[in-house]
């Protein structure tokens, strides 16, 4: 059961968009962000829209999987779409007591609602497409040069690495707890939200301890095996940019530029 | 062959070791003048009841705690001494018992790496011993996967590969075997005797016996003394010494020892089962 949990969204996949450098991956997911904030009309999301498919397309990761990843958001999804096709004033289409739905609020609604899915999928198809741990060598790489201001970037990638290394570790674990006190008569099931939310504190302060010891292991262990922080440290994996990298890169910067050069003209 | 070889790689001389639980309270002496030296090449057990300090001794031996008396080396390097605690640490590799807690990546290969790329060593460099010692555990196949998915045995292999990959001259396994199960025990246990045959100084904290058996060197500790050391044979010989101590020897010695009482004559150097099955067989 819990040995079969997936880290995080990835989605494995031998494409052309899994196997871009993580780098490019997490700047061009960060460019197309920015983009979709640049964009004021609809021809520009249209526009940004194709560019997600075609990515989409080439990752052959199933749309209905990304959608799933959509759920969650659902609930703020509807929430703004509701606010702002009540509350922006202007031209009145239709009107029941103190409720007034005008033509710029709907206009706006539906803006909205366009950047935040097309936001949202562009995003998770970084996750979607990298390995996690690529995922914080890339972020590691690409803070480096932050170092020198004091950001420990080497640091940040390896607490990362751990943390996905001990999810399961501490899953399991919390299960084992579980299973212990079950035994002894725990009751997890019944109750109203607020007696199940008490009947999890016999097993967050084990879970805890556990934590706490499998740390203070683990660091004996990495300090046994010479780990001294990122200083002269090398790497197994080297991230070179190959054609497609470069390939991407410029595609990306003609994409950036068709869209400030759209939302100039319209 | 390997016992003429008397270059020592580790030198223990008058170990004192002592901890304190809290501020105030006296300090715990885990370890009372412990003198020890292990040769090059050797296979040493070292046994133990709970709270003998075998397991202090091991993290002694590579630096994780500092003699608070005594000196140690390790091949000539003080490891009390900070400029050379990296070399102590690279010379003399250190497996644990628990085999989860030791692991640093969430990708097997990556894990094996972790010690090399702490080293500083070339990339391709790292890739040619990553490859060698997933090989030597018989782990290749596994390289890509997760050690979440793995079985205790697997992930202590692992652990033992990533060791291996740091190109030690000396590794201490402070009970490996200890969280597994017996398949995963004799798996580990064999990866052992081969490093050991292929040159690499091994010292095994335990306490089983048998495993002890398979040294060329046993040293028993009590109170943070030793208390018996010796080929296996000569300390398993005096069982009732051995058992003052709340251990047992190994079945065989102890089938020997009766069978000796009952006036058969049982060569002394019989100490593992598979030796005495070859006795038992050829016995008229």
């Amino acid at each position: 059961m819990l040995r079969d949990i997936t880290l995080g969204q990835y989605f494995p996949g031998k494409s052309w968009v899994h196997m871009l450098d993580p780098r490019i991956k997490i700047i061009a997911t960060l460019a197309f962000i920015i983009e979709l904030f640049i964009v004021d009309n609809f021809i520009g999301f249209l526009i940004a829209g194709i560019a997600l498919g075609i990515i989409i397309a080439i990752s052959k990761v199933p749309v209905s999987y990304i959608m799933r990843g959509l759920k969650p958001i659902l609930i703020i999804l509807i929430f703004t779409f509701a606010l702002n096709i009540f509350m922006v004033d202007g031209r009145i289409l239709w009107q029941w007591k103190f409720l007034k739905i005008t033509a710029e609020g709907l206009e706006i609604a539906i803006f909205m609602a366009i950047r935040l899915v097309l936001l949202l999928m562009g995003s998770s198809m970084l996750t979607l497409c990298t390995r996690p741990l690529a995922l914080t060598d890339g972020i590691e790489r690409l803070l480096s040069p932050f170092r020198k201001v004091g950001l420990p970037a080497h640091d940040i990638a390896m607490m990362m690495t751990i943390a996905l290394r001990f999810i399961p570790t501490l899953l399991e674990e919390a299960d084992k707890i579980m299973k212990a006190q079950q035994a002894r008569g725990a009751d997890f099931e019944s109750g109203g939200l607020m007696k199940r939310a008490k009947s999890l504190i016999p097993i967050l302060v084990p879970l805890f301890v556990s934590a706490f010891r499998i740390a203070q292991d683990l660091a004996m262990a990495m300090e046994a095996r010479c780990y001294r922080g990122g200083e002269n440290r090398t790497r197994m994996h080297e991230m070179k940019f190959k054609k497609r990298d470069y390939i991407a890169m410029i595609l990306m910067a003609a994409f950036l530029a068709v869209i400030i050069a759209e939302s100039q003209i319209l | 062959m390997k016992e003429n070889n008397m270059e020592p790689i580790i030198k223990i001389e008058n170990l004192i070791f002592e901890y304190r639980k809290e501020e105030e309270t006296p300090p715990v002496r885990a370890i009372d003048n412990v003198s020890l030296t292990i040769e090059k090449g050797s296979f040493t057990a070292v046994l133990g009841k709970n709270g003998s300090g075998k397991s202090t001794l091991a993290k002694n031996l590579n630096g994780l705690l500092i003699p608070t008396e005594g000196v140690i080396y390790v091949n000539g390097y003080d490891t009390a001494d900070d400029n050379h605690i990296w070399d102590v640490r690279q010379s003399a590799g250190m497996v644990f018992q628990n085999p989860d807690n030791q692991l640093v990546s969430a990708i097997v290969e990556d894990d094996v790496a972790f010690g090399p790329e702490n080293l500083g060593i070339d990339p391709a460099e790292i890739r040619r011993r990553v490859d060698k010692a997933l090989e030597d555990v018989n782990m290749g196949p596994f390289r890509g996967k997760s050690p979440h998915m793995l079985s205790g045995g697997q992930k202590q292999r692992i652990a033992i590969a990533g060791v291996v990959a740091m190109k030690p001259s000396c590794i201490i396994f402070d009970e490996p075997t200890a969280m597994l199960d017996p398949k995963g025990r004799n798996e580990i246990m064999s990866i052992i005797k081969e490093l050991h045959e292929e040159g690499i100084t091994v010292i095994l904290i335990t306490h089983f016996m048998e495993e002890a058996a398979a040294a060329d060197r046993v040293v028993i500790m009590d109170e943070g003394r030793i208390f018996l050391d010796g080929t296996p044979s000569e300390v398993f010989s005096q069982g009732d010494k051995v058992r003052s101590v709340n251990l047992d020897v190994p079945l065989a010695v102890e089938l020997a020892a009766r069978l000796r009482e009952k006036g058969i004559d049982v060569p002394q150097n019989i100490i593992s089962t598979e030796e005495m099955v070859e006795f038992i067989c050829q016995y008229e």
